[in-house]
């Protein structure tokens, strides 16, 4: 069967996607969708083809967006994504995952919750945010949000989520209860003595890489790191790359040794490409070595950024490897990372970018 | 007599059907929120935030003075929703 890959970017106005066929020779751009509202992140249903767009507005809140037709119509709901009164109102959705019949949804203030209906009504999974911790969690740059959610195959009740600046935690049963799993990963920005703590990292984005449903890998503020055990131990991988900060990671669709990684020039130094020239950072042996990827990729002037949501892996033969940058250009490799070129320029701010791969 | 109520472009844009003008039986600005939210579900959770309170960059004006939830409306009151200068 026929395949085509969808491209769905979350940018500071509106949803886009770019659509190709499988052979990915070219792009064709569509949108701007959800009626210009700043999106954070759209992901696609695997099972479905439902696209679900999570963004806030100044004007009118949080809300996801839905499609069920591959983007040509939306609806958008926040039923049950609040709060209680008195507290510290949704400012925005910041992450989705569809997976297990199942829509997930972090938002900010840092929380989660769940709707069984596809988006039309979420119901909220309080025990993230009575975790005892939570007066140590402290809002990064851009606001305490929850910005990374990871779920694994074979067992719906595995969630990982990532949140500036707590850390990364973890649930076994289905996010009723989490432990932080933060080990080994560093708070540079803590004073002398306390920059390993329990939480209070400011982790960036989380990814699990196929097979083991254990190996994990995380850029964060202060480093890389891979872990093998499910988070709860965390290693450094950052030897051998530019800088120690970046936002975003992904990983192979089939390879969990093959990671790529944007550094950008450090947290207080412009945070751009280094040296102003463009490259995605690849490894094929799990963090252990690392290769440069600048072909195709503007090697002067480049003093764009890459957020943590807008690396992305498509699971087409060869794996694509797409990125989104601030300045509103998308790069694609359909070679595994080995090569690229602009698929997309002066779209808006970029603050996300996933694939859906559906029949043609 | 109900109120009368004009709301914005942009909040209609995200509710089908729904029109500029209307009128509405409601003694307060919260019920008139009520109102709303049962003719689209959903309307209110786009005005107001879960403190409970209008959102900030929505305004709602009375008898052209600013309103909060409990402002009382009276019979053939004129509302005016607005979505204040906001954004970049």
């Amino acid at each position: 069967m026929a395949q085509k890959v969808l491209v769905l970017i979350g940018t500071k106005k509106g949803t886009f996607i770019l659509e190709s066929d499988a052979q990915r020779r070219a792009f064709e751009l569509r949108g701007p969708y959800c009626e210009t509202w700043p999106i954070n992140h759209v992901v696609g249903d695997e099972k479905t083809g439902t696209i679900y767009a999570g963004g806030g507005n100044e004007w009118f809140g949080p809300a996801v967006w839905k499609s069920e037709d591959l983007g040509a119509t939306w609806s958008h709901s926040s039923a049950g994504l609040a709060y209680g009164e008195g507290e510290t109102p949704i400012k925005a959705v910041w992450s989705l995952n569809a997976s297990y019949g199942r829509l997930l949804a972090g938002v900010e203030p840092a929380g989660l919750f769940v709707s069984a209906d596809g988006g039309a009504s979420f119901a909220p999974l309080p025990g993230l945010r009575d975790h005892p911790s939570r007066s140590d969690w402290n809002p990064g740059g851009a606001g305490l949000i929850l910005h990374s959610l990871v779920t694994a195959p074979g067992d719906p009740n595995k969630i990982w989520v990532g949140i500036s600046a707590a850390g990364v935690f973890h649930s076994a049963d289905g996010g009723i209860t989490w432990e932080p799993r933060n080990r080994g990963t560093r708070a540079d920005f803590m004073p002398e003595g306390q920059t390993l703590p329990e939480v209070g990292q400011c982790v960036h984005c989380v990814v699990l890489a196929p097979g083991s449903g254990e190996r994990l890998y995380q850029q964060n503020h202060c480093g890389m790191y891979r872990s093998d055990d499910g988070g709860r131990n965390w290693h450094s991988i950052e030897k051998g790359l530019p800088s120690s900060f970046g936002f975003p990671a992904a990983v192979h669709p089939r390879d969990p040794d093959r990671l790529y990684l944007i550094p950008l020039n450090g947290d207080s130094t412009g945070r751009f490409m280094p040296d102003a020239k463009a490259a995605v950072w690849a490894t094929a042996d799990g963090g252990a070595t690392w290769s440069d990827k600048r072909e195709g990729l503007p090697q002067r002037n480049a003093f764009f950024n890459v957020l943590r949501q807008a690396l992305a892996t498509d699971t087409l033969e060869p794996a694509g490897v797409y990125f989104g940058t601030g300045s509103g250009s998308i790069y694609a490799s359909v070679d595994a990372g080995e090569t690229w070129r602009e698929a997309a320029r002066h779209l808006p701010t970029i603050s996300s970018v996933e694939t859906l791969v559906v029949e043609a | 007599m109900p109120v009368h109520v004009r709301l914005p472009a942009h909040l209609v844009a995200l509710f089908p059907g729904a029109p500029r003008r209307l009128d509405i039986e409601a003694a307060s600005v919260g019920e008139m929120m009520a109102a709303l939210d049962a003719l689209w579900p959903g309307m209110r959770d786009r005005l107001c935030d879960s403190t409970p309170a209008i959102r900030r960059h929505i305004n709602v004006f009375v008898g052209g003075r600013r309103a909060n939830l409990a402002t009382p409306l009276h019979d053939g009151t004129d509302v005016h929703v607005l979505t204040a200068i906001s954004g970049g």
